[in-house]
């Protein structure tokens, strides 16, 4: 111990010597490296870890500071707080000893990107890992120091002391001190159980609140660099449409005004945004679109028609015996058509090139998959390439993808200047890539008893998430016939517009149709939404997030329509379950959700107050695709273009939120970004049947919707 | 055509030559360098980009640089004094009213405003009065526990 890399694990020179530099970049002290087969990246997507993920997962520093190394990026989820809190407690630190870097590719360990809920569950687990491994480091070095046994030594606020003797102590940063100790993990320090810990599951603010109230935080749109020019790059009208001529003259003729028409790339770049904005508007474009059929209210059709073979999941029993032991038979269209992201911050990239280096910075949730998306598009090896992820101001699925990024490095090669492109409001709802219209078909069946028998689910364009079973259904069989990432993910698309992932992907649309078929099961036998679940399920996470719900709400039964307008959805996300109760009435035709109450068991919760606020966020902003936002399109041209005509959730949409957590410490952390936006279409289309038996069975009950629904 | 421009900016007298029909968005943001205040559309639709002008909330995305001449222009950069924050930045932060925290300077000042109007309001106004304040993270409840915490 003590000396330059203690551990005989035999590494590759390569490793060594990327290790070095890595060490050379942030300094001594002590050093956890990613171990290449146990750990997050390689959990995540085995196979797809980059092979040049040599990063660190930490570094205790020689004056006892803590620096965590993270492939995820902060988009507002909290991801910081709850990283932060589980290091420092792992460690025996004070929280305020660890400082965080997140999304950084020449700093960080290789990561697949934040989508999934997965960067507590599975980074931050590994991650805990190499920090119980830095603890196990420093108990050595301080058993040897104080000449103690290792197992009378204490840890409190990164000081380590004898027990019974609590003069002879040690400071993290003493035993740091002069000390080049690199480790790679190997996953055998214990984790600490839930009773030992002092920072997990206390409510914590975020600490990145002070620099969110003060205007200080940096976006990527708020870095300043003296030679910044703002691109504004040339759209098409409609997605697929063939440029035909182009007169870039007029913009030409505005002084400081650079034209570039390269590599695929029109763009006009200047160093205020307005007047490049100017300069876009004066290229004259003439363009050739197909001409299409497809529109908010034919692509239905055409998604079923043209969808490719489906994949079966989990086959229970069998169809046909199903049917026939099936008293009644309930076969129902569910639909969902195209969402937008929409966050706050659009879409914004800047980039440099110095000496050979392209560095990027980027409003992005998948900074490493930018780095070879880049790198391919330039020609330079990876390592040529740096993406630096700013604060990120929203995401919600929406920032996996987009061209910005290698639209900013290849004008910042091209110029020679720093570049930033950023997307307006009217590009960002033309260039996101949506989440995907989608059609689920359901046969179910119960017997006389309120028994489900049959459950034949049938889902197009949304793919298997959030269609799990949990209910025990004896002859079930799950069909997915295309996924919920459109075509992003490379595959063929069946969209005329670009589709990918939209915050817990599929699972919204998924859980709507499923949930709402349950209710009118229960409404056929008159038996209430709650019990029939019950009756159907002995998932034993599901009756508890549904008890407690319940009981939280005060629910009294009653089998809909009640007239009283409560509604339950229920369902499983990122390793999660949720449940929720809405309470709602009607506004001049239109859905007003006037309550609903959420309970969410997501395993160790590990800040109890950043989850809340997570919940809190999902519901209100479920109420969105729910309630009112709608994408109108025809062929490759969207309509939609500004908020104005998509009417996200606003301040006087909003209902008493009553989100609470459903203790389950005998789990390890679990989801916590998406699980409780997927429930909240069924329990509003369940409480709008029982409020006046109207069933609404495609998204967003719109008061058009509601009322045709209540003629039929 | 250049305009000299003077008003006070964060308290501080301001002078700046640039083109008049310039937004006061990015004139903000580009010249005097102060990006806490955000583009969100361009089109007085989403609040991001709001900063008080003579004790009134206005979009500045939409407002020609020119019409703050001799005026009192404040930015969420001119909202604490030095390390004190204003009671609404602490009600922000004490209420998790801040997730990406991107639409928070519009929040802020559009909650400033409101309270510079009608010291006391009622939930109800509140909620009235931030209405056209956009949140996508869907922060919205503690958002008005914040600002409620603040008036009264
Ligand atoms: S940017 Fe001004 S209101 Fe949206
Ligand atoms: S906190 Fe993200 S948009 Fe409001």
């Amino acid at each position: 111990m003590g000396t330059d890399n203690s551990k005989s694990i035999p590494e590759s020179d390569r490793d060594t010597l990327a290790r070095r530099d890595f060490i050379k970049m942030v300094g001594g002290g002590i050093v956890v490296f990613f171990a290449a087969d146990s750990t997050a990246g390689g959990a995540q997507f085995p196979g797809m870890r980059q092979e040049t993920d040599l990063n660190a997962y930490l570094r205790i520093a020689q004056d006892g500071k803590v620096t965590v190394f993270s492939g995820k990026i902060e988009m507002g989820q909290g991801n910081t707080t709850a990283l932060a809190q589980m290091a420092a407690d792992e460690l025996g630190t004070a929280l305020e000893s660890v400082t965080m870097v997140m999304g950084d590719t020449d700093l960080c360990p290789w990561d697949m990107g934040t989508f999934g809920s997965m960067s507590i569950r599975v980074y931050g687990q590994a991650m805990r890992a190499a920090a119980a491994e830095a603890r196990e480091i420093l108990l050595a070095l301080a058993a040897e120091r104080l000449r103690k046994p290792k197992s009378r030594l204490g840890i409190e606020n990164g000081v380590i002391f004898d027990t019974e003797d609590k003069t002879a102590r040690v400071t993290f940063g003493q035993l740091a001190q002069g000390r080049k100790i690199t480790r790679k993990l190997d996953g055998k320090a214990a984790l600490k159980p839930p009773s030992q810990f002092r920072i997990m599951g206390k409510p914590t603010a975020r600490l990145d609140g002070v620099e969110k109230v003060t205007g200080k935080a940096k976006y990527t749109g708020d870095l300043r660099f003296p030679d910044l020019l703002y691109a504004r790059v040339l759209r098409p009208p409609a997605h697929g449409a063939k440029l035909k001529s182009l007169d870039v003259s007029a913009a030409q003729k505005i002084p400081g005004v650079t034209v570039v028409n390269q590599d695929g790339i029109v763009a006009v770049l200047h160093a205020d945004s307005e007047t490049a904005s100017k300069a876009l508007a004066a290229i004259q474009s003439e363009y050739e679109a197909q001409e299409s059929a497809l529109d908010e209210n034919t692509i239905f059709e055409h998604l079923v028609k043209t969808a490719p073979q489906p994949r079966s999941l989990d086959p229970r029993g069998d169809l046909a015996a199903g049917e026939k032991m099936s008293e009644t038979v309930f076969e129902e269209t569910y639909l969902n058509g195209y969402g937008a992201h929409a966050p706050i911050e659009t879409h914004t990239a800047c980039a440099k090139m110095e000496g050979g280096k392209m560095t990027v910075w980027a409003s992005t949730q998948t900074p490493f998959m930018d780095q070879s998306g880049i790198a391919g598009a330039l020609g330079m090896p990876s390592e040529s390439v740096r993406v630096i992820t700013p604060l990120v101001g929203g995401g919600f699925g929406g920032k996996s993808a987009g061209t910005h990024v290698v639209e900013a490095a290849r004008l910042a090669k091209i110029t020679g200047k720093t570049v930033q492109v950023f997307y307006d409001r009217e590009e960002e709802f033309f260039m996101t890539a949506y989440r995907p219209a989608a059609v689920v078909k359901i046969k179910s069946g119960i017997d006389g008893s309120g028994r489900i028998t049959l459950w034949d689910y049938n889902v197009y364009c949304a793919g298997d998430r959030g269609s799990e079973q949990y209910y025990d259904v004896p002859h079930s069989l799950i069909r997915t016939y295309g996924s919920a990432m459109g075509g992003m993910m490379g595959g063929p698309s069946q969209h005329p517009i670009l589709t990918g992932t939209w915050r817990a992907p599929g699972a919204n649309i998924n859980i709507f149709a499923k949930e709402s078929q349950i209710d009118i099961m229960a409404a056929k036998c008159r038996m209430d939404p709650l019990e029939f679940r019950l009756k159907n399920t002995t998932d034993a996470r599901m009756r508890r997030v549904l008890e407690a719900a319940a009981g939280r709400f005060g629910y009294k039964p009653a089998a809909a329509p009640s007239g009283r307008g409560v509604g339950i959805g229920c369902g499983i996300d990122a390793g999660s379950y949720v449940a929720q109760i809405a309470e709602i009435e009607l506004n001049s035709g239109a859905v007003r959700v006037r309550k609903i109450t959420a309970a969410q068991d997501m395993g160790i919760c590990v800040n109890p107050k950043g989850a809340l606020m997570q919940m809190e966020g999902c519901i209100m902003m479920g109420l969105g695709y729910t309630l009112t936002e709608d994408i109108s399109f025809r062929g490759g041209r969207i309509f939609t273009s500004n908020f104005h005509n998509y009417r996200i959730p606003r301040f006087s949409m909003l209902p008493e939120i009553d989100a609470f957590i459903v203790k389950n410490d005998e789990l390890d952390p679990q989801g916590c970004g998406e699980p409780s936006v997927v429930p909240v279409g069924a329990a509003v289309a369940n409480a709008l049947f029982d409020l006046n038996g109207t069933r609404v069975f495609q998204m967003p009950l719109t008061p058009e919707r509601i009322r045709a629904a209540s003629r039929s | 055509m250049k305009e000299t421009i003077q008003f006070t900016l964060n308290g501080k007298p301001t002078t700046i030559e640039v083109e008049g029909d310039r937004t006061l968005l990015w004139v903000l943001r580009t010249d005097l360098g102060l990006t806490g205040t955000k583009f969100g559309c361009g089109m007085g639709l989403c609040g991001s980009c709001t900063v008080v002008v003579d004790r009134k909330a206005v979009r500045s995305c939409r407002l020609p640089v020119r019409n703050v001449n001799g005026k009192d222009v404040m930015t969420v950069e001119g909202l604490a004094q030095g390390d004190a924050l204003h009671p609404l930045q602490k009600a922000f932060l004490e209420y998790g009213a801040v997730q990406c925290g991107f639409c928070t300077p519009g929040m802020l000042m559009n909650a400033y405003a409101l309270l510079l109007q009608n010291p006391d309001a009622t939930r109800d106004e509140i909620i009235q009065g931030m209405d056209n304040n956009l949140c996508r993270c869907s922060a919205h409840t503690r958002i008005v526990q914040a600002i409620e915490s603040v008036s009264k």
